[in-house]
């Protein structure tokens, strides 16, 4: 099987739009009519949250809606029954982005299986170190065909990015600025020297861009320098709009793209 | 077996740093400085300048009488209630704003749960001329408004939590938030023996000064270096690991850990983590974890706002599975009952965190001859409001 976020960068070096949602938010059963949707608007990759009750490294958005998702009744299990049969709808690349918590109790091995059969390319557990990674999962996640995606941070020393860089085989997950999620600073001159600092290492994995990513502007010049950008906190904010999850999702991701 | 952090910051299988890399940079200046730092001569004579004069270190090893007879045992009480700010907790954030200072770090923040670390983090902010931001759970800055009052005194921002259950579990996701903000003027003090390694064997190295004057102190009394039981009150664990430290490897002694049982370990209000919890992952370490089926960190409940965490420090969870130490837990209502004897018998009002670990004394069946240390972690002007609600002097 080919892996859908390879062959996604094989086709789009650029200009890459990469959404984030917390499953079970607004409604437990969203899920499908949100990846859809988000297709349908020209969205390139897609982040599926599993919503956590201390999300660390998350901003009041993202934290208030994985509240709301935990009430509603989402569990790994609930996601992944929802997915199910997506794969007959779509083939845009789902990446599974959570804390290691949940999957840890769900099962490691359970996991990346249930992952694989219903068609997920790549996952996110931000609190999953490096090396646990590397001496106890990786041969997991790869049998699975899973690429697993690592964050960087302007902090990041050259040397680490480039042991990340050797480890995953998706994109490397560039936060923009030290913060959690949710903050709308823009992307400050700091941040752009960071950004040449890691597009002149030459890393066999594209990078995409995230965090603080949240209008038309700050997505644009988050891909003059990396192939694509991450947007999260923004859209879940758009999803709260009055009017139909349809409306809300044409309307802001048509904002960010003309 | 080792009791002791290995290499890889892991007490067995617990510990670590679950961090994001967002935190990751920050941990590793930590891990790569602090025994470095703790080692330098200066480091140690300023600290052990700061524990005696401004702490009032050593506290007494006190032995109580009245206490002693009833429980027909020798009790000592280690008197960590006579430090400055009344708690163990400032034994810690000196040595921890110390390492701050040589870090170049000028920013400091911190979570509370009872407002002991609070009041001692700003307290030595306030000593060192360091800006302190205090997270802190709105259900607890209502419960121990003293304690607020004090920080604010002292120059503290008090930021309140409102997510989650708003106790200290949210203010230290807070307070973890904050420092991932701000990666590079901050550092974060915490308060107990958790978080990331190096910080639970930091914290229990600060801590350690308890047992290290407890033997001292008995071998003076009693001829003996070693009691027959440690016992200690454990939230995040650090007064505990304070007051074991020097034991870990003494296995004649035996370590009593008393947990909050709250309204009763089975009734859903109650914050006995080595009964309730599971093997997970909480604040970027693995330990025992109150938590759900599917892996969601649950709410956990005690009258006494220290000890209202879901999990235990990965020392404890380690010596809970290997079963260095033994396990016990009193309910608030015991723990209340502990408070008001122990002042009538002894005259010393205790934290209601120190009094659990009083509540076992009649469940240990001790002999005549043995001997418990009770670490007395902290006394109890902050807990005034909840005593005379439940005690009602006035109609009496
Ligand atoms: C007096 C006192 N004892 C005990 C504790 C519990 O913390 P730990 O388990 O880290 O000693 C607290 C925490 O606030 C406290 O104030």
């Amino acid at each position: 099987m080919r892996n859908r976020i390879k062959h996604l960068f094989e086709q789009k070096q650029k200009g890459l739009l990469s959404v984030y949602f917390t499953a079970g938010f607004p409604s437990l059963n969203d899920t499908e009519t949100i990846i859809l949707e988000l297709e349908k608007n020209g969205v390139d990759l897609i982040e599926v949250g599993m919503p956590f009750s201390d999300p660390l490294a998350d901003g009041p958005t993202i934290q208030a809606s994985s509240t709301v998702a935990l009430r509603n009744g989402m569990t790994i299990s609930t996601l992944f029954d929802q997915l199910k049969d997506i794969r007959k709808k779509t083939q845009i690349p789902l990446v599974l982005m959570g804390y290691l918590n949940p999957v840890m109790q769900y099962g490691v091995e359970r996991f990346c299986q249930r992952a694989a059969e219903v068609g997920i390319d790549g996952i996110i557990l931000p609190d999953l170190p490096l090396r646990e990674y590397v001496e106890e999962y990786k041969e997991l996640f790869e049998k699975h065909n899973l690429s697993k995606v690592f964050l960087i941070t302007p902090q990041t020393p050259e040397e680490r990015i480039r042991e990340i860089d050797s480890h995953t085989n998706g994109f490397i997950y560039m936060v923009s600025s030290a913060s959690t999620t949710g903050k709308t600073l823009g992307l400050a001159e700091q941040s752009q020297a960071y950004f040449q600092r890691v597009a002149g290492m030459q890393l066999q994995n594209p990078g995409v861009i995230g965090f603080g990513i949240h209008d038309k502007e700050t997505f644009a010049s988050a891909c003059n320098h990396a192939s694509g950008a991450i947007i999260g906190s923004a859209f879940v904010k758009a999803l709260q709009e009055e009017g139909s999850l349809q409306q809300n999702i044409a309307t802001f991701i048509q904002s960010i793209k003309n | 077996m080792s009791y002791h952090v290995n290499e890889k910051g892991f007490y067995g299988k617990f510990g670590g740093a679950y961090v994001p890399e967002m935190l990751y940079p920050n941990v590793e200046e930590l891990r790569q400085n602090y025994l470095r730092i703790m080692q330098e001569p200066d480091f140690q004579e300023e600290l052990q300048h700061l524990l005696k004069d401004y702490v009032g270190r050593p506290t007494p090893l006190y032995f109580a009488p009245r206490l002693s007879e009833k429980y027909n045992t020798k009790v000592y009480l280690k008197r960590e209630d006579l430090n400055h700010t009344g708690a163990h907790k400032i034994n810690n954030t000196i040595g921890q704003v110390l390492l701050a200072k040589r870090l170049g770090k000028k920013r400091i923040i911190a979570e509370t749960g009872a407002g002991q670390h609070g009041v001692a983090t700003a307290t030595v902010c306030a000593l060192m001329g360091l800006e302190c931001i205090v997270y802190m759970g709105e259900v607890d800055i209502e419960r121990q408004a003293p304690n607020v009052a004090r920080m604010k005194m002292l120059g503290a921002q008090v930021v309140p939590a409102t997510s989650g259950s708003k106790t200290l579990k949210d203010a230290t996701n807070e307070a973890i938030r904050d420092w991932i903000n701000n990666p590079e003027n901050t550092y974060y003090i915490i308060g107990s023996v958790v978080g990331p390694h190096p910080y639970p064997d930091m914290v229990a190295r600060f801590q350690a000064v308890i047992s290290e004057e407890m033997r001292a102190q008995l071998l003076e009394k009693e001829g003996t270096e070693l009691p027959t039981y440690v016992v200690a009150c454990v939230g995040g664990g650090s007064n505990a690991a304070g007051a074991f430290y020097h034991y870990l490897d003494e296995p004649a002694v035996e370590l009593i850990a008393v947990e909050a049982a709250g309204k009763g370990i089975d009734s859903g209000e109650s914050a006995a983590t080595s009964v309730l919890g599971k093997d997970g992952i909480i604040h970027g370490s693995r330990t025992l974890l109150m938590q759900t089926e599917d892996g969601q960190v649950t709410e956990p409940y005690s009258i006494s706002a220290g000890l209202d965490y879901p999990g235990v420090g990965p020392l404890h969870a380690h010596l809970f599975e290997s079963q260095r130490a033994r396990f016990m837990s009193a309910t608030d209502d015991e723990a209340l009952q502990s408070v008001l004897e122990l002042t009538r018998l002894e005259g010393i009002i205790p934290a209601l965190e120190s009094a659990h670990a009083l509540s076992v004394l009649d469940r240990l069946q001790a002999k005549p001859s043995d001997i418990i240390i009770i670490n007395l972690s902290g006394r109890g002007d902050k807990d005034l409001s909840t005593y005379l609600k439940h005690f009602h002097f006035d109609e009496k």
